[in-house]
């Protein structure tokens, strides 16, 4: 069950499998393997053999994209009409959305079936996937470790072969790290390129959703359904529509690669250090050149998030008060014992730790020593990427300090928690796109992810880059040895 | 001691698009609960803002209006707190960068204009409501009016009086209705007036400390609270105490002002930009294009009639309290031209209004059509006929006919066409008579018959004349011109 989509796509194009047999392949092996790995919040068997059958019918009438057919999970932060719709948090444990994300339109329009929705950090926040209030998820190549946080499921799904790809939504390295972590390949694009409506707010300014797929190519084809101008979200960028496949097997010849200094000093584990620095030989073998650039601020990229995420989140998660949907607290004396309650039963640890950081760095007197400071930072971190890409074309580095850590191993301490995200954070704040690949594995067999960072709209070029380096390695293609008993 | 009153108000108008400030959902007042609120508006998770360019571009219109700065960047903020009606837990407003900054407007209070600053207009969205009294021991919630684009217009601490204020929130209600940016509906909460009132010793420099009278929906209310207000704070004072900043309601059935919150419960609200929406940005071509379509505005106009037509001040600013009753006036004076204007004011303020009040409809569903009054007006002033006649006879006839015509009971149509009028005159016998041989004859008549009256005015009594001109009118049905029969009359009694 290791197919790329755009093997899946030829299969369906022959004749050679349906939409239906696809999916009931992957519902099976999500039936035998989920209860280990505990990937997917919601699968609803009905719901997506009903969609197949339409995408088989579609294709029978010789209509549908390359894609129709081909079934996808999501991550659960996106709402799906008629599907339970959690974000991870008991607050919406029996949330049933009553409209479609602009994500979920996409992909029905494209005719892919829903195999499912995967579980997540609780409201997105956490590197780990053990916030999640349905219980963590496990590292498909080691069922005691995490498989990194906050789209877990959705990496880990991808990982052990439940969903040939998946959706993600990374607002401090929450595509990049898990795919990294579970060793499969993740973009989080240009901020502004895929809309956020129906995608559940955790830090507005930061969140944008993106791919999860086995390689770059399959990433490209899932950019092509996902990207595009939408009125409804303020943020979105509009643009001309453009093919993310377009530039794929462009030779590297003449690449200009930097490697921020910053990304190779201390704290680097030295099995991830070893492993980029055989991908940047591969890519020198492949026509690149090297260029050593620095991200001065980026040290302060931390620090700077977790001041702005927390404080939009704060704002975010106010419309969880149990007045309107969602969970309710079972008794009460009065209103203010009502939101107090409810909200002290709904949401877990980590989310009201965010919660109170965000309210106090927004408390008046505070406000200007920690909001606007956070922001100073912003623009200033933006700077430092604008002043490399000048001397560059895409920026290469590790995607985490290291593979995969034990569950619990990090709980007890959210600081070092959060320097997990110590080299995706920067992207977010600057809005550029950034993606994962894999690049190796550790002794003890665990993947080890390489982050691409483009400028602005570099997508194309990046998964270029990825596509290119991926036809000469195989670090992509390999799968972890599960049993599917 | 001498005290001195300081208010300043916060007027919340709700501008009049179709569709709300940040989703697509209908504003119209009055739907069953909940109907007009979408997923934007019940604030599901994942749902985003869209800012309606119809807010901007009434807010754009009133910044002009009012001669303000228009801040070509402004900025959106989140308000944040917890209430049953409010959402997302957060309301979206202006706070930094509002949309407008400064401007001012002129009142009147009995002879004296008096110039009252603004310090700010801002963009921001409507609560839902809370309805306490219809469930018991819960609390229904309508989000219908959450989302409702509001224009919180802020004014410097400018008035001195409850008389001030009222006669600023009325130049306010005009000129929001007048430049078609909020209908002005009180009774529906179009206009709704918060009041920050402080009193200090006359002469002293610093502002006494304010309590805030929230949610006033009518001048008179507006006028009550304050005036209870300021007694209220003088009293406690002169026994001692000091004022404590808080939030105050207006009970009207008591008329009292009542604490809802003190400073100590005021929220920190957190104010921050909203993430989801971008900075709205202000080209200088669409500022131009919404300063070329707004109308003459109340004080331009008001200062034309009183230069063009000779009208007072005053009848000047009561023609300029709607734009509608200005534009009947104008278009009606465009038909008699300008040397009839006093006459057309004085029917309008007159038997227009009069009528119009006791019906209680607005100009706009007046009965008589301004090219039907420009005609008799003209009649009058042209002697055709008596304006004693135009008034008890002609006038109500036309207004009876324009009922009927409005209400699609009339076989006619209503007489708007030259010389209408005049043939109702001719066909109802109402010509005044001009005929001075015919007058004369009249006038013998009563004197013969009236001795005693013509005695008296011989004598000296100049109030025999009245009477002998109003026996005079009697006799010809009010037809007479009352010019003639004074001129006929006094040459009889002193030939006589």
């Amino acid at each position: 069950m290791n197919h790329t989509l755009k093997r899946l796509s030829s299969l369906l194009a022959e004749g050679k499998a349906s939409s239906v047999e696809l999916c009931q392949d992957y519902l099976a092996r999500i039936a035998s393997l989920n209860p280990t790995l505990n990937a997917f919040v919601t699968t609803d068997p009905e719901r997506t053999l009903a969609e197949a059958r339409a995408a088989d019918a579609l294709r029978a009438e010789g209509k549908g994209g390359a894609l129709a057919g081909v079934p996808v999970a999501h991550k659960d932060i996106f709402c799906a009409e008629g599907w339970r719709t959690t974000c991870g948090s008991r607050m919406l444990a029996d949330f049933v959305s009553p409209y479609d994300a602009h994500v979920i339109e996409r992909f029905k329009a494209a005719a892919m079936p829903c195999l499912g929705k995967t579980n997540m950090d609780e409201f997105a926040m956490g590197s780990s996937n053990e916030t999640s209030f349905f219980g963590p998820v496990r590292n498909p190549w080691d069922t005691a470790r995490v498989p990194g946080g906050s789209s877990g499921g959705s990496a880990a799904c991808v990982a052990a072969g439940l969903a040939p790809a998946a959706t993600g939504t990374d607002t401090g390295g929450s595509i990049r790290q898990p795919a990294a972590l579970c060793g499969i390949t993740g973009l989080k694009p240009t901020y502004g390129v895929v809309s956020r409506y129906g995608m559940i707010a955790f830090a507005s300014s930061l969140d944008q959703a993106g791919p999860m797929a086995r390689d770059a190519e399959d990433c490209a084809l899932l950019m092509n359904v996902m990207a595009g101008f939408d009125p409804r979200d303020s943020t979105s960028l509009e643009r001309d529509t453009e093919d993310y496949a377009r530039d794929l097997d462009k030779p590297l010849t003449g690449l200009r690669v930097g490697l921020p200094r910053e990304f190779f000093g201390a704290g680097l584990g030295a099995e991830t250090a070893a492993a980029v620095e055989a991908a940047i030989g591969q890519l020198r073998k492949l026509g690149a050149t090297t260029v050593d650039i620095g991200l001065p601020n980026s040290r302060l990229s931390v620090a700077a998030y977790y001041v702005l995420a927390p404080a939009e989140a704060s704002s975010n998660l106010s419309r969880y008060d149990g007045v309107r949907y969602g969970y309710r607290a079972p008794e009460y004396t009065d209103l203010t014992d009502m939101y107090e309650r409810t909200r002290a039963e709904g949401f877990g640890a980590e989310v009201k730790r965010r919660i109170m950081i965000g309210t106090y760095v927004l408390s008046h007197g505070y406000y200007d020593a920690y909001y606007l400071q956070a922001q100073k930072l912003r623009r200033l971190i933006a700077r430092d990427f604008a002043e490399a890409f000048r001397q560059c074309d895409v920026i290469l580095g590790p995607t985490a300090p290291t593979t995969a850590f034990r569950l619990g191993e990090k709980t007890a301490d959210p600081v070092e928690m959060y320097l997990s995200d110590i080299y995706t954070i920067a992207v977010n704040l600057a809005g550029l796109p950034g993606m994962s690949l894999p690049c190796g594995f550790d002794g003890q067999g665990l993947p080890i992810g390489l982050q691409l960072i483009g400028d602005y709209f570099a997508e194309a070029r990046m998964l270029n880059v990825a596509h290119q380096y991926q036809l000469a390695t195989d670090w992509h293609a390999r799968a972890p040895g599960l049993d599917a008993s | 001691m001498q005290w001195e009153t300081v208010i300043g108000l916060e007027i919340h108008a709700q501008l009049s698009t179709r569709s709300k400030i940040f989703s697509g959902a209908p504003t119209a007042f009055g739907a069953a609960p909940n109907t007009q609120a979408c997923a934007v508006d019940i604030a599901l998770p994942g749902v985003l803002p869209v800012l309606n360019r119809g807010a901007v571009e009434r807010a754009i219109r009133f910044g002009l209006a009012i001669g303000a700065r228009l801040n070509r960047v402004n900025v959106f903020d989140r308000k944040n707190y917890f209430y049953p009606d409010l959402p997302k837990g957060y309301q979206i407003s202006q706070f930094a960068l509002p949309i407008v900054e400064g401007g001012s407007i002129d009142i009147q209070v009995g002879e004296d204009t008096k110039t009252i600053r603004l310090t700010r207009a801002h963009l921001e969205e409507d609560a839902g409501k809370s309805l306490h009294e219809d469930y018991h021991g819960m609390t229904g919630i309508d989000l219908n009016r959450a989302g409702t684009p509001l224009l919180e217009i802020v004014s410097e601490p400018d008035m001195r009086s409850a008389a001030e204020a009222v006669a600023y929130a009325r130049a306010l209600h005009t000129l929001v209705t007048w430049i078609g940016i909020c209908d002005g509906n009180m009774q529906e909460g179009s206009f709704r007036v918060d009041a920050n009132v402080s009193v200090r010793p006359r002469g002293q420099a610093e502002f006494g400390t304010r309590r805030e009278i929230k949610n006033l929906n009518s001048f008179r209310f507006l006028e009550q609270a304050i005036d209870y207000e300021i007694r209220w704070q003088i009293e406690r004072i002169e026994d001692g105490h000091a004022i404590q900043q808080a939030t105050v309601l207006f009970d009207p059935d008591t008329g009292e002002t009542r604490m809802m919150r003190s400073k100590e419960d005021a929220h920190d609200y957190r104010y921050f930009p909203d993430p989801d929406l971008l900075p709205v940005k202000l080209e200088e071509d669409w500022i131009e294009q919404v300063r070329a379509e707004l109308p003459e505005l109340p004080g331009a106009m008001r200062e034309r009639f009183q230069r063009e037509y000779g009208l007072s001040a005053y009848d000047a600013r009561q023609l300029t309290g709607r734009l509608e009753l200005a534009r009947f006036f104008t278009s009606t004076v465009s038909l008699t031209g300008a040397n009839k204007a006093k006459q057309v004011a004085n029917w309008i303020m007159g038997e227009v209004s009069r009528r119009l009040n006791a019906q209680n409809l607005p100009i706009e569903a007046c009965p008589v059509p301004s090219e039907t009054l420009a005609q008799m007006v003209s009649l009058i002033d042209q002697g055709i006929i008596s304006h004693k006649a135009a008034k008890d006879v002609l006038f109500p006839h036309l207004w009876e006919l324009g009922q009927q015509v409005l209400a699609g009971t009339g076989t006619l149509s209503f007489p708007t066409q030259d010389g209408a009028v005049e043939s109702i005159i001719i066909q109802k016998g109402l010509a005044q008579q001009n005929d001075a041989a015919g007058l004369e004859k009249i006038i013998d008549e009563v004197m013969a018959a009236t001795p005693k009256s013509v005695e008296e005015f011989r004598a000296g009594k100049e109030k025999a004349f009245n009477a002998l001109v109003g026996q005079v009118m009697k006799a010809t049905r009010g037809k007479a011109n009352p010019a003639q029969v004074n001129e006929l009359l006094r040459a009889k009694l002193s030939a006589g």
